[in-house]
């Protein structure tokens, strides 16, 4: 249905349609206001819901002044609740029901007099006639409210009735079925074997399948083949690493500390806790606790303390001269920001100066929420300027901490035997050697120097290590002690010679202490090499906690007590009131945000499109569910599977839905161009982690290392030093390359400095991280082309899959073509497609028979050295089909 | 359910494709994807095309160069009257002060043009352009600490998060050219300070609307725009044959598929191979006549200065590039001020000028809007020890001045003033938001009617404030 467009509102409309676009840069097509269906007036027949239909409208229009803001209300007029819109005011309520024409609300929004009608024109706001339509039919049929769906709990709807048609696999596909009907359209067949092998591939790992993965697949016809698919792909440790992905951008982590200065941060252990807990299956509900509260769950180990650098990931700043509470606080409100869009899809940060203008939060809701957040011992103010930022705790690795456990018992044993041997030793020489005590006053008579090494006869060197101060070691060293005066020497000294003179008399001593030696420098190092961690702690004593007038640091008013918004059920009472409350408050089972959120989050991620589509608002400005029954039967279905993640994604990935195909026809394009309600498969561009991984992995140049300290690989010289502070001691220094296998690893563990993002990836929509991010945009620019085209890492592993084609693909250009397509799209090319890779093929095989110097320097591009086997005019031509294969729409696009 | 315009825009998309069968050819883009229809938002005629925004990154002293204030060479060295300071926030870096001693500018300032405004002799050049120049001299802003204060510039709010204003162009006029980016980013290091402040991606990012929006850095070293140059052993030749057939599969997928979006990228890959043209062409500077070298200085021949940058927006203005941002670093001068500011203006003074010349003779002046800011003001009293010679000043939100020229704004004049120390605003107070209500309503753009609706919250690049600053229009 079309909508009249107010002329005033043109602009705001645009906005709207371009966002839901989000994929044309420098272009846009062409828009003939002149064409829009004037189909507004009446929607006659239909019956009104409030929450999918008038809410949405009151909500964006007239709750900014009509709504929960007391401070800012206008008119001590509330539209946001039945109670006060149908209030007598003085004989002029806004709403009565069933009667438009004596309803206040709908006079006001139809006045002829400009300067009587709302939305005023200053507010920015029109409605269409569309809208004034569906009010005026919403007031006519009784004008009734609901509570906002996402406000209450979810509870397990019924299923629609089953169609005859066998379609559906599972319930989702029954509720899908459902809507689909009602719009009388019709689910797409089957992908095809192959294209859904990539695809759950792809959506389960962000990694192409192999050609024996392929083969594999395209072999096993007995039933329940892609069930075992799915099995293997959630057991891959690969798995882990591609669920983090997202989550990271939801936590905003990265390797830098953020603000002016950017200095870096070793934070990966956290980074690493993602990828564990996903690969583990830890349940989302533990997921959740754990990040929140780890610290605070009695005897915490220390991965649950890691687990909480969730919010510790924000940004922290160094820069000279700012206010440390100022800052302090504004970390207390990215957490505040942070877990409310993450857990609860709520943007409680409106409610930071005012109340919230559309959800029932109130300024005090928003303080009460953010004395959970406010007990950590930390400063606003990061003096160290690099690295960590205080609380940390020591987080040694599995392998370091086993390690570190290892040298304790070893090393103790060692050390008892020494002690031991020196006790006895000093017994003995006490016995031998009286003390001498130099008279007063005078100066006793100096020895000659003692030059010859054989005075040295009864010492020996020992190689006592920077672990223990026990002085000098070396002969030279010995030859200086002994030249002192005995009177003289220091206590220390003294220690040394002792310990040389023992380890020259017995044998066993000195075996003793070089093996004391040794462990004792190990345990230096691993002290020195194991990372730290930034994590929540408790102040010892609470800080209190006050609302601050219009969100100042310096503006305190009010004390409050940690507490949940008003809106919600409260903890309960024997709940602690710390985040470990919270968390706990956060997954009862009756919670209305937190499931919804979380499954929608999980559809996002395979549908590209959330079932809420703005995954980070389920508040009343939120989008309405294109299948509400749905999204409450996969938020209760959750639950019923104890938070179960990879069961979930299980259920949703072997629905029928999940496995149409993604082909559209012209008809379907337009009944439904963003394929809301699911007539066909999903089909959407790879994430920049994805592209870059795909890319790597074809060739098999991916170097799969799970977790470990963030890598930088290639990126053009300069990025860093053209915005960073030019000073090194704040901003690190400039970007140092990596090499060897580090250039290869997944997107997902490449450097993030927050000021100078990693540019392929950025390019690719990735975001810098400086705050919480529930979603992407997918761009489509000319950058994108430029990227795949030229940077390195795609050229080097063009030359890559060249080798490989060479190697694999059999010996007729046909055959290395045909594979060459094969891997790159996991199927096989038709014959105009492969016409295309050959005749490219031969002409570039022409092109570099004649300049073989171009052919060398093609091959040149990367830190591999290219294999010698091979006719370098042949590898050459081929790096250009490859590369080509590599920039194709369908290798980089998810099918 | 769709809005006509999506519906249009579907249309559109369909109508493109079904021509595309018939070849690639870039006039069947042109026509059918006309750029310069999206750039009609306006609620009111726009007076400016373009910004070239210069800014000057960490914070230049208003007392050195546009803030003319002849009674400090009595009061210097005197202590700052707290009726002056009025007990306001200072940064932690000269809190701890015992005394705030007045340190009155090193340099003389004289009259210019036929407006007569007052100039450093720093900046005796833009002095000599002084007729086309707006300098308000009543800014201020909220911000003390340059990280806050410059994203409060560039993105109108202190925090992370916000989309910059030439993101925020771009996505509400598009494009006027097809070969370049609508926002182009240009960072320089200055003289003055060898140890500037940072800069953020932030600063040119695109926040929360969609990332095609962020601003194109056009760099000085390696490739002018990332990635933009075929690697060792691709010729133009070669590259063109990639593209055209990665084009035709992804035509043929297009068949099979039926995705519109499959079209879209085959468009940027027909865009990318121009841009693979049109930038080298856009940074060779070598067919640039002597006297136009002669107007911007001999540093426009050294690639990454502030002069060759200048002379680089010239042409990105020429070629209708929506937003040209240039950032110049080094401004923030805590110590040693006379010394690292004289560079610092030497490095601006010619360059600027040469650009309002050189626009206005190509009669681009009169619909590109030009701008010269800092984030903040710096204080009259002396950060550190004064010295006969020598003294440093802190930041200062309070007021600062800044200048205009071209595209909507009144040539010549000189608005707003500040008190005898340049310490308060006494006349005519421009906040940060009347700033960039201001410059959007030069392009033609109601401040209050460019919105993005992000988590349920319809976004402005004002915020919920911004008035535009009406006796400054021309």
């Amino acid at each position: 249905m079309g909508e009249l467009v107010i002329p005033s509102g043109e602009l705001y409309v645009r906005r709207k349609s371009v966002q839901k676009r989000a994929s044309y840069w420098w272009f846009i097509p062409l828009i003939s206001w002149a064409i829009a269906a004037h189909a507004g007036g009446s929607t006659s027949g239909r019956e009104v819901v409030f929450n999918r239909d008038i809410r949405p409208i009151l909500s964006d229009n007239c709750f900014q002044c009509h709504g929960p803001d007391l401070k800012r209300r206008k008119g001590k007029l509330r539209l946001d609740n039945s109670e006060d819109a149908r209030a007598d005011r003085e004989g002029m309520p806004a709403l009565v029901p069933g009667q438009p024409d004596k309803s206040e609300l709908f006079r006001r929004i139809t006045h002829s007099d400009p300067g009587e009608r709302m939305p005023p024109a200053d507010s920015g706001r029109t409605l269409s006639v569309r809208e004034i339509a569906l009010l005026k039919d919403w007031i006519q049929q009784g004008g009734t409210y609901q509570s906002h769906w996402a406000f209450l709990p979810p509870s397990r709807p019924g299923m629609p009735s089953q169609s005859a048609t066998g379609w559906a696999r599972n319930p989702i596909d029954q509720f899908v079925l459902a809507e689909l009907e009602r719009r009388d359209l019709r689910p797409s067949p089957e992908a095809e074997k192959t294209l859904l092998l990539r695809r759950v591939t792809l959506d389960l790992i962000g990694l192409p399948p192999t050609i024996q993965e392929i083969e594999a697949f395209l072999g096993d016809t007995l039933p329940g083949a892609y069930d075992r698919l799915v099995d293997r792909l959630l057991n891959s440790e690969r798995y882990g690493e591609h669920m983090a992905a997202p989550w990271l951008d939801a936590a905003r982590y990265a390797d830098t500390n953020g603000y002016n200065n950017d200095t870096p941060r070793y934070n990966w252990r956290w980074r690493d806790w993602v990828i564990a807990a996903f690969n583990q299956n830890l349940p989302f509900d533990q997921f959740i606790t754990i990040q929140l509260a780890g610290d605070l769950i009695p005897q915490a180990s220390l991965d649950q303390k890691i687990a909480t650098g969730f919010n510790r990931n924000h940004n922290i700043t160094s820069e000279g001269g700012i206010i440390d509470e100022e800052y302090r606080l504004e970390y207390v409100a990215d957490r505040v920001q942070t877990v409310s869009t993450v857990f609860l899809g709520l943007s409680m940060g409106c409610a930071r100066c005012h109340d919230h203008k559309f959800d029932p939060i109130s300024q005090k809701d928003y303080y009460a929420f953010f004395a959970f957040f406010n007990q950590v011992p930390e400063e606003g103010y990061h003096h160290e300027h690099v690295g960590n930022v205080k609380p940390v705790i020591d987080a040694p690795t599995s392998e370091q901490a086993l390690r570190r456990d290892q040298l304790a018992v070893e090393l103790a044993p060692v050390a008892s035997q020494i002690e031991l041997r020196e006790a006895r030793a000093r017994r003995e020489t006490l016995l031998v050697r009286g003390k001498r005590v130099a008279s007063a006053g005078t100066h006793p008579t100096p020895t000659p120097p003692i030059r010859d090494a054989s005075a040295l006869d009864r010492v020996s060197p020992l190689p006592l290590g920077t672990a223990h101060a026990a002085g000098p070691t070396s002969q030279d060293s010995l030859l200086t002690l002994l030249n002192i005066i005995p009177d003289y020497r220091a206590e220390a000294q003294e220690t040394v010679l002792f310990k040389s003179r023992l380890a020259a008399s017995d044998s066993a001593y000195a075996v003793l202490r070089t093996q004391w030696n040794r462990l004792s420098e190990e345990q230096a190092a691993l002290r020195r090499t194991t990372p730290t961690a930034m994590v929540m702690q408790e102040l010892d004593s609470p800080r209190d906690t006050f609302v601050l007038k219009r969100g100042q640091y310096d503006k305190p008013d009010g004390k409050v007590s940690a507490a949940v918004p008003g809106l919600f059920p409260q903890l309960s009472a024997e709940a602690p009131a710390n985040r470990l409350g919270l968390a706990q408050w956060l997954v009862r089972p009756d919670h209305p945000l937190t499931a919804r959120v979380a499954v929608n989050r999980l559809w996002t991620l395979l549908f590209g499109r959330g079932i809420v589509e703005t995954l980070e608002d389920f508040g009343s400005q939120g989008a309405w569910p294109t299948h509400p029954d749905l999204l409450d039967w996969l938020a209760t279905e959750m639950i019923q599977r104890r938070w179960d993640t990879k069961s979930m994604l299980r259920l949703i990935v072997t629905s029928a839905t999940y496995r149409q195909s993604s082909s559209v026809t012209p008809a379907l394009m337009a009944l439904d161009p963003d394929n809301r309600f699911l007539a066909r498969g999903p089909r959407f561009r790879l994430t920049a982690e994805m592209i870059r991984d795909n890319a790597l992995a074809l060739p098999g140049l991916i170097h799969h290392q799970l977790g470990g300290p963030s890598v930088r690989p290639y990126q053009p010289p300069g990025l860093w030093t053209e915005v960073a502070v030019a000073d090194d001691s704040y901003s690190g220094g400039d970007y140092r390359q990596d090499s060897g296998s580090s250039l290869y690893r997944r997107g997902l563990y490449t450097w993030w400095k927050r000021t100078c993002p990693p540019p392929a990836l950025s390019t690719f929509d990735a975001p810098d991280r400086e705050f919480c991010q529930m979603r992407r945009s997918r761009s489509d620019t000319p950058l994108q082309a430029l990227v795949l085209l030229n940077d390195p890492t795609f050229v080097e592993a063009a030359r890559h899959l060249a080798e490989r084609i060479l190697l694999e693909g059999g010996t007729s250009v046909q055959s290395r073509a045909i594979f060459a397509f094969r891997l790159a799209t996991a199927r096989r090319p038709k014959p105009s497609e492969l016409d295309i890779l050959i005749r490219i093929f031969e002409q570039h095989r022409l092109h570099y028979a004649n300049d073989v110097a171009a052919a060398h320097a093609l091959l040149a591009v990367g830190e591999s050295k290219s294999d010698t086997q091979w006719d370098a005019r042949d590898l050459a031509a081929w790096t250009t089909v490859a590369s080509m294969l590599l920039n194709l729409d369908e290798v980089i696009t998810k099918g | 359910m769709y809005s006509p315009q999506e519906i249009e825009q579907r249309l559109t998309r369909r109508h493109f494709f079904g021509r595309i069968g018939t070849g690639l050819g870039t006039a069947a883009l042109s026509s059918l994807l006309n750029p310069t229809l999206r750039a009609s938002p306006a609620q009111f005629p726009a007076r400016a095309k373009r910004i070239i925004y210069l800014f000057q990154s960490g914070a230049p002293s208003q007392l050195e160069t546009l803030d003319y204030k002849p009674l400090l060479t009595k009061l210097h060295a005197t202590e700052l009257p707290d009726s002056i300071r009025g007990g306001q926030r200072l940064t932690g870096m000269t809190s701890g002060q015992k005394n705030f001693p007045v340190a009155s500018s090193k340099f003389r300032f004289s009259q210019y043009g036929q407006s007569g405004g007052w100039f450093s002799e720093l900046l005796s050049q833009v002095g000599g352009v002084a007729d086309e120049l707006c300098v308000i001299k009543s800014m201020f802003t909220e911000a003390i600490n340059h990280d806050p204060a410059i994203t409060f510039m560039q993105t109108g709010s202190q925090q992370p998060g916000r989309p910059s204003f030439g993101a925020w162009t771009s996505y509400g006029l598009g494009s006027e050219n097809r070969e370049l980016p609508e926002f182009v980013v240009l960072i320089s290091k200055g003289t003055g300070l060898p140890n500037a402040q940072g800069l953020l991606s932030r600063l040119w990012g695109n926040g929360f609307l969609p990332s095609q929006h962020q601003g194109v850095k056009l760099r000085s070293q390696g490739d002018p725009i990332l990635y933009i140059s075929n690697p060792g052993g691709i010729d133009p030749k070669t590259r063109q044959t990639m593209i055209k057939g990665i084009n035709e599969l992804n035509l043929l997928e297009h068949d099979a598929i039926g995705d519109p979006e499959i079209t879209a990228r085959i468009a940027q890959y027909e865009m990318a191979y121009r841009m693979q043209s049109s930038v080298p062409e856009l940074t060779d500077l070598s067919r640039e006549p002597k006297q136009i070298f002669d107007l911007y200085g001999a540093d426009a021949r050294k690639p990454g200065t502030f002069a060759s940058n200048c002379l680089l927006a010239r042409r990105l203005a020429e070629r209708g590039v929506r937003f040209i941002q240039l950032y110049h670093r080094g401004w923030d001068q805590h110590t040693n001020l006379p010394d690292h500011i004289s560079k610092q203006c030497h490095d601006v003074d010619q360059p600027s000028a040469a650009l309002i010349a050189d626009l206005k003779q190509r009669g681009l002046l009169d619909d590109t809007l030009v701008v010269w800011a800092g984030e903040f003001g710096r204080t009259v009293y002396c950060q550190g020890k004064l010295e006969s010679n020598n003294y440093g000043r802190d930041h200062h939100p309070r007021c600062f001045s800044i200048w205009m020229a071209g595209g909507g704004i009144k040539r010549g004049i000189s608005f707003g003033e500040t008190d005898d120390y340049s310490y308060n605003v006494i006349r005519d107070p421009v906040h940060v938001h009347d700033l960039q209500a201001t410059l959007l309503h030069c392009l033609g753009i109601d401040h209050q009617r460019l919105t993005f609706k992000h988590q349920g919250r319809h976004y402005r690049l004002t915020d919920v404030h911004g008035q535009v600053v009406r006796p400054i229009l021309a």
